[in-house]
């Protein structure tokens, strides 16, 4: 990213080494200069201002924060940002295009597979995880590939439901299957 | 031609949510997605110790870090009034520590640096230093005579006990004691929980010196309270005050107090001049925040060997933590405990409550119900089906002899509540209907021959949903109502607000149904917003299952209000006289002339074009509406479980739930509703809860220890209906959102407690971890769940 202007802050702290990362996220390049420390999510939330990846514990419990790491779902609130670096990163943003939505969120809304919405970008990314290797699971895979993200509000049954219901509609579209 | 409703997305329309655009993009606003120029990060230093006097607390290595901007003690806070702030129940609660720390997890210092993880390390460079003090996680410990003093702050206070409250008849429930045949007793104890939403609390206070206004994003359920809060306790003029909850990653009880964290911020901005975000920790939230349930019984029931309950007794104990900070109705000690029994018909019943502090969290919040109702109805049919099992009789016949009945409503309550409506019977049937209930005993017989362990577990019951009124309910002084605005535009879209305020509960989508019910304006023309204290009526906010019985009214009443507006509007446009025009969905028209009308969006336009002479422009109104009794909705939930002798694990084979929550606006969101508090009592039942160690370490401080059901373990659920319209709301609903928290853990544990029976075991405290129950199993004793009694 080039801008005419960039404020330095003043405190930094001179000994504090920083490293670039460049990866891969929603298709588009993107780098950035950080401290090494950075977790993920952070990067993403804070530094590439996508919000759309919550967190909601930071020990790898909860699943908000979770994205697709080069396909695979992981938990961006336990992962450093520089383990990222060369990598794919798919966010919440990055599931519809700008016409369409993914089928997955398509299943959550008709389905009413959400309630406060917190949970459901992590839920929608594990559940797109699960439809890209398995475009016909049963309930008890669905139950299982959502079983490192917790709800509170819908008690996962509506969950359950948008998912088959994005299972399906992705196999009548041929679209099972594919990498997006 | 009037209006398919359903078709407009009115009432009973399963009308697809609106605020799910948004969210299934990741486009939520949460408070952590706010960013504001300039904006610094604040991270809290906690108490490791439950129970400790402070001696000193160096900052001079936090400030020594670049980036760190400054570091506020409790001697800062006190230096401008504000170490201590009221409780929502009259207590006082230490903001950031001074004298003493009285939990684990207790906030004593702030950090506010240039970003989070300079803050984080703010604190870690914070040197607090201890004299470490004997903790008490134990109520009746803390009421031993030589149990520390917890609350030596307070003048006058030389004991732990933190309040006495009694309520009911206590000489005619003794006459009917004596008069029964049988006295069923039990001991029970309702864990101490967390609501815990995914999301965790935070804010950014936003002081503006030039303007001197206040402006606070926060994730609060209930704004305007904390304006009222903070007005006072800050001493800052209301109307310089903002308070915005922007979408909220759930609250379920926990995010209606104000918070030390929301204060310590908002200081820290007034002196900072800078906005100041605070962010809470999963572990802050869970060792800090308002806790739910933490409740003793000591039950009995006076019976008639028919089965007739006669009188009910309860002597009950609730732990507080060290402050008392419960989010109730200050008539009320310990919220609406005595709701319990309403929907049998029992003549006399007394309750003695006994407040007690320990070195805990403060809280006692509402956690996913209507005030301490979920303890009630825990106690109430767990007291049940003990007093079934003493007699020797059929659960469901115990309960069907002493259930209301249809035609005795109105029916005061065995504690004095007035209940109006419901169809209990019908509900339970339904509920043994559907389970197979005559089956199901044949299949436990055979399966016992083999050495399997099935149970049943009913659970049945009403409660209030929906404060106020605001004769009996209100909440530091300020009356427990509820509000609406519309602004009908010219073209006919409009624009509601509420002084109510979603955390997921989808009142973008329902508002607009009722007002699409009462207008005949599609729901998809009408936006709702809530939640910023500077444009929504006043209002108390979203708990209790309060927002459909009291702001969904007053949605009704401004739409009518509206109506009547228009009415006006539509005998001008027609040249007839106000009584000569006839209503229908959407349209006036002229009686006896149906095709001469004129829809509520041609009455939009003229209002602001063209209106009649005398009458004021424009189509805009609120409401205030005071409900004038709560709402009565009834369940009925039966879980059947397999316990495997082995290990103590038990499994949930079916779970049927019947609710009658009144007329269902969007049947959708009212089953979402149910699913996903048979969630939350299923887990409450199973494997959520916080305990403490003898040294006052809270075991249940992450995701890790506290443990919330996944997709995995959660059971699937059967849901069935019956419609008992609420006699005095006006489109005759009931609460819904808590109904299978309140109710659901009864019919697991007695489930449970059915398969175990043969054992002699009468009680296990939740949650039935497979230790316990396997426990109960091998010595054929009941398992308490207290915390433990630390050896001094
Ligand atoms: S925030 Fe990453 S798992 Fe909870
Ligand atoms: S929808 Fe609220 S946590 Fe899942």
């Amino acid at each position: 990213m080039t801008s005419l202007f960039e404020e330095v802050p003043t405190s930094v702290d001179a000994d504090v080494p920083t490293t670039r990362v460049e990866l891969k996220l929603n298709g588009e390049t993107r780098a950035a200069q950080i401290e090494p420390r950075l977790l993920l999510a952070h990067l993403i939330r804070n530094g590439f201002q996508l919000t759309g990846t919550h967190t909601g514990c930071d020990t790898t419990n909860c699943g908000a924060c979770t994205v697709l790491f080069d396909g695979q779902p992981v938990k961006s609130c336990t992962m450093f940002a520089v383990q990222a670096n060369g990598h794919e990163v798919t966010t919440v943003e990055g599931m519809a295009t700008a016409s369409e939505l993914h089928p997955v969120q398509e299943g959550f809304k008709d389905e009413h597979g959400l309630q406060c919405g917190f949970c459901t970008p992590g839920m929608m990314l594990s559940a797109k995880a699960l439809l890209d290797e398995n475009p016909n699971p049963t309930e008890d895979e669905v139950r299982w590939a959502l079983s490192g993200n917790l709800c509170r509000c819908t008690g996962y049954q509506n969950i359950v439901k948008a998912v088959l219901w994005a299972a399906e509609k992705m196999r009548q579209d041929g679209s099972a299957g594919d990498e997006a | 031609m009037a209006l398919d409703e359903i078709k407009i997305g009115g009432l009973g329309a399963s009308r697809r949510r609106v605020e799910d655009n948004r969210f299934i993009r990741g486009k939520g606003n949460y408070v952590d997605d706010v960013v504001l120029p300039g904006m610094l990060h604040m991270e809290i230093l906690r108490s490791p110790l439950a129970h400790a006097r402070i001696k000193s607390i160096d900052t001079s290595a936090a400030y020594a870090i670049p980036g760190v901007r400054m570091v506020m003690t409790g001697e800062m806070m006190a230096a401008r009034n504000l170490a201590w702030m009221p409780t929502l129940s009259y207590d006082t609660q230490a903001v950031l520590a001074t004298d003493k720390v009285r939990f684990q997890g207790q906030e004593v210092a702030a950090v506010i640096a240039d970003d989070p993880y300079i803050a984080k390390d703010g604190c870690e460079a914070i040197i607090v230093d201890y004299e470490p003090l004997d903790p008490i996680v134990n109520p009746e410990q803390a009421v031993a005579a030589d149990a520390p003093l917890i609350r030596d702050d307070k003048v006058n206070q030389n004991d732990n006990v933190v309040f006495d409250w009694e309520v009911g008849d206590r000489e005619g429930t003794d006459r009917a004691f004596a008069e029964a045949d049988v006295v069923s007793k039990i001991k029970l104890h309702y864990p101490r929980s967390h609501p815990s939403p995914i999301e965790s609390c935070g804010s950014i206070a936003d002081f503006d010196r030039s303007t001197s206004k206040l402006t606070v994003y926060m994730t609060s359920q209930a704004p305007h309270i904390v304006r009222a809060a903070v007005a006072m306790v800050a001493e800052l003029p209301e109307h310089m005050i903002r308070i915005i909850a922007p979408d909220l990653g759930g609250g379920f009880g926990n995010k209606v107090p104000v918070y030390p964290g929301y204060v310590i911020s908002i200081l820290a901005s007034i002196l900072l001049e800078r906005p100041v975000k605070w962010i809470e920790d999963k572990t802050g939230n869970l060792i800090s925040t308002g806790f739910g349930r933490d409740v003793y019984l000591d039950g009995e029931l006076a019976l008639r060997n028919d089965g007739k309950i006669l009188g009910v007794r309860m002597n009950t104990v609730s732990d507080h933590g060290a402050f008392f900070a419960d989010a109730q109705p200050s008539k009320f000690k310990i919220g609406l405990l005595h709701s319990a029994f309403a929907c049998y018909d029992i003549p006399t019943a007394y309750l003695t409550n006994r407040g007690v502090y320990t070195n805990k969290s403060p809280g006692g919040v509402a956690y996913r119900c209507s005030f301490r109702v979920t303890e009630a109805m825990f106690f109430q049919e767990r007291m049940v089906q003990a007093a079934a099992d003493e007699l020797g009789m059929d659960q469901a016949e115990f309960r069907r002899v002493n259930l209301v009945k249809d035609d005795d409503f109105p029916k005061r309550t065995p504690f004095g509540f007035l209940t109006d409506s419901g169809q209990y019977e019908k509900c339970l049937q339904l509920g043994l209907d559907a389970i197979g209930y005559d089956d199901f005993l044949k299949q436990k017989e055979e399966a016992k021959k083999k050495g399997r362990l099935l149970g049943i577990g009913i659970s049945t019951m009403t409660e209030p949903l929906g404060a106020g009124n605001s004769r009996e309910y209100d909440i530091l002084g300020i009356k427990m109502f509820d509000s609406a605005e519309l602004r009908v535009h010219m073209t006919g879209k409009a624009i509601l607000r509420t002084g109510a305020k979603t955390q997921g509960q989808g009142h973008e989508t329902t508002w607009a149904q009722i007002v699409a019910h009462e207008l005949g304006i599609p729901a998809e023309d009408i936006v709702v917003e809530e939640g910023d204290t500077d444009t929504a009526p006043f209002g108390m906010g979203t708990y209790a299952s309060r927002s459909t019985p009291v702001a969904g009214a007053a949605v009704s009443m401004v739409s009518r209000k509206i109506r009547a507006k228009a009415r006006k509007i539509a005998a001008h446009l027609l040249e007839v006289s106000d009584e000569d025009i006839e209503w229908e969905l959407g349209r006036f028209y002229v009686r006896g002339a149906h095709d001469r009308g004129v829809t509520i969006q041609e009455c939009a336009m003229a209002a602001y074009s063209n209106v009649p002479d005398g009458l004021e422009p424009g189509l805009e109104n609120n409401a205030y509406y005071d409900p004038p009794n709560l709402t009565w909705p009834f369940a009925c939930y039966i879980a059947t479980v397999e316990v495997d002798p082995q290990t103590g694990v038990w499994d949930v084979l079916r779970l049927v739930a019947v609710d009658d929550c009144g007329v269902r606006i969007n049947p959708m969101i009212v089953e979402g509703q149910i699913m996903g508090g048979l969630t939350e009592a299923y887990a409450m039942a199973n494997m959520q809860f916080i305990t403490f160690d003898e040294d006052g370490n809270c075991v249940g401080s992450n995701y890790m220890d506290y443990l919330l059901p996944t997709a995995w373990e959660t059971p699937g659920f059967e849901l069935h209906e019956v419609v008992t319209p609420c006699p005095h709301h006006p489109i005759g609903a009931k609460g819904i959102g808590e109904c299978a928290t309140v109710g659901g853990p009864a019919a697991f544990v007695n489930a449970v407690m059915d398969a175990v029976k043969d054992t002699g075991v009468r009680n296990i405290d939740m949650p039935l971890l497979p230790d316990r129950v396997y426990e109960a199993l091998q010595t054929g004793q009941d398992v308490s769940g207290a915390p433990p009694v630390r050896n001094r």
